[in-house]
C-alpha cells in the first residue's frame, strides 16, 4: 500500500501535466511517467507479466512512436490557446469534474467483498496462468488480435505511403524557378539574408535590420518563426542602431521608424 | 481495493477532459492512451479482487488493441499533417460545409 500512496500523487500530477503542458514533448514525458508508475502498480498487484508488457509495449514502443511522430511533425504553434467554440474549455472542465466526482462517490458507496488475492491463481507463476487462459479460454480472441495487428500494420503502411502528385524538382528546376521569379517579381535569386546583420544581437533568432532600421523577416529561419522564438521587443535596439547609423546632419541612412 | 479504482477513475477523468480541452491531435491521442491505461489499472485491480486472471488477460488485450490503434492513428495524423501542414484538430474541418 505504501507504493500506492507514493505513486498515486505522482501519477495524478503527471496526468494533469498532460492537460496543462504547453509543449507536446512535455506532455509525452508526463505520460511516460504515468505509464511507468502504472507498471509498478501492476507489479505490486500480482501481475508481473503485465508489468513487463507495460514497460515494453507502452513506454518502450508506443511512447517512442509518439515522440517519433512529434519529431516528424515538428514543433508548430498548432496548440494555440484560443478557443474556437466559446466556453468549451470551461464546460469541458465542469463536465469532467462532475463525471469524476459522481464516479468516485459511486465507487465509495459500493460494497465489495474481501480481496481474494492472486496467490492461488498465480500458483504456477503468473505468466503460466495467463498463458493457460490465453491459449485456452481466450484462444479465439487471441487469434483475432493477430489479424488485427496485421491489418493495423498494413493500414499504417498504406496511410504512410506518399503518392508523388507533382514531378520531382531537380536542382536545375529550382535554379530556373528562381531566375523566373527574379524576372517577374524582382525577388533576389541568391540565398536569403543572414540574421543579425546590423542588429544588436548576432544570433539566429534576431532578424537582420534593413538600412532604414526595419527588421527583415526573411532573414530568420522559418522553423524559428513557427516556434514563436523570434526575439522581439527590439524597438530599443532598432532605435539605437538607427541612431548609430544616422550621420550627424540627420538625413543619411537613418529613416523614419 | 477502492483506492486503486478511485485512482483509475481520476486518471480516466483527466484523460477525458484532456481530449475535450486540447487542440493538438497528438496530445488528444495521448489523452486517449491515458484513458486506456486507467481502464487497465481497473482490470488488474478487479483481477486481484476476484482472485482470477481473467482481468489481466483483458488488460493484455487492451494493450494489444491500443498498440494497433496507435499505429493507425499516428499514421493518420502524419498524413493529415502532410496534406494540411497542421496537427490542430480545429483545422480538420473540410467535411463541415
Amino acid at each position: 500500500m505504501t507504493t500506492f500512496w507514493i505513486l498515486a500523487p505522482i501519477m495524478v500530477v503527471a496526468a494533469l501535466g498532460l492537460i496543462f503542458a504547453r509543449k507536446a514533448v512535455h506532455a509525452a514525458l508526463a505520460l511516460a511517467v504515468v505509464m511507468i508508475s502504472l507498471a509498478v502498480l501492476y507489479a505490486v498487484q500480482g501481475a508481473p507479466f503485465l508489468f513487463a508488457v507495460q514497460i515494453i509495449v507502452y513506454t518502450g514502443a508506443i511512447m517512442m512512436l509518439f515522440l517519433f511522430v512529434l519529431m516528424l511533425v515538428g514543433v508548430d504553434s498548432s496548440d494555440a490557446v484560443r478557443e474556437t467554440i466559446a466556453g468549451q474549455r470551461l464546460l469541458a472542465t465542469v463536465i469532467g469534474l462532475v463525471f469524476g466526482i459522481t464516479a468516485v462517490i459511486a465507487i465509495g458507496q459500493t460494497v465489495s467483498g474481501a480481496v481474494v488475492g492472486l496467490q492461488e491463481a498465480n500458483g504456477n507463476g503468473n505468466p503460466y496462468g495467463l498463458a493457460e487462459l490465453l491459449f485456452g479460454k481466450y484462444v479465439l480472441a487471441f487469434e483475432f488480435t493477430s489479424a488485427l495487428l496485421i491489418t493495423a500494420a498494413l493500414g499504417a503502411m498504406v496511410l504512410a505511403h506518399k503518392e508523388r502528385l507533382t514531378p520531382r524538382h531537380s536542382q536545375a528546376d529550382i535554379a530556373a524557378r528562381r531566375m523566373r521569379e527574379y524576372a517577374e517579381s524582382g525577388r533576389h535569386p541568391g540565398p536569403l539574408p543572414t540574421p543579425g546583420v546590423f542588429a544588436r544581437h548576432n544570433a539566429v533568432d534576431t532578424p537582420a535590420l534593413l538600412p532604414d532600421g526595419t527588421p527583415m523577416e526573411a532573414s530568420v529561419s522559418q522553423s524559428i518563426v513557427d516556434r514563436g522564438q523570434v526575439r522581439d521587443g527590439f524597438d530599443d535596439d532598432i532605435n539605437k542602431v538607427v541612431e548609430q547609423l544616422r550621420p550627424e546632419d540627420g538625413n543619411g541612412a537613418g529613416g523614419e521608424k | 481495493m477502492n483506492e486503486y479504482i478511485t485512482l483509475s477513475l481520476i486518471l480516466f477523468t483527466i484523460g477525458a477532459v484532456g481530449v475535450l480541452v486540447r487542440r493538438n491531435a497528438i496530445i488528444v491521442f495521448m489523452c486517449i492512451e491515458l484513458m486506456l491505461n486507467a481502464t487497465n489499472l481497473a482490470f488488474v485491480s478487479f483481477s486481484r479482487q476476484h482472485g482470477n486472471l481473467d482481468g489481466q488477460v483483458a488488460a493484455f488485450f487492451v494493450m494489444v488493441v491500443a498498440a494497433a490503434e496507435v499505429v493507425v492513428g499516428l499514421s493518420i495524423i502524419v498524413s493529415i499533417y502532410r496534406a494540411r501542414r497542421t496537427t490542430s484538430v480545429d483545422d480538420s474541418s473540410l467535411l463541415k460545409s
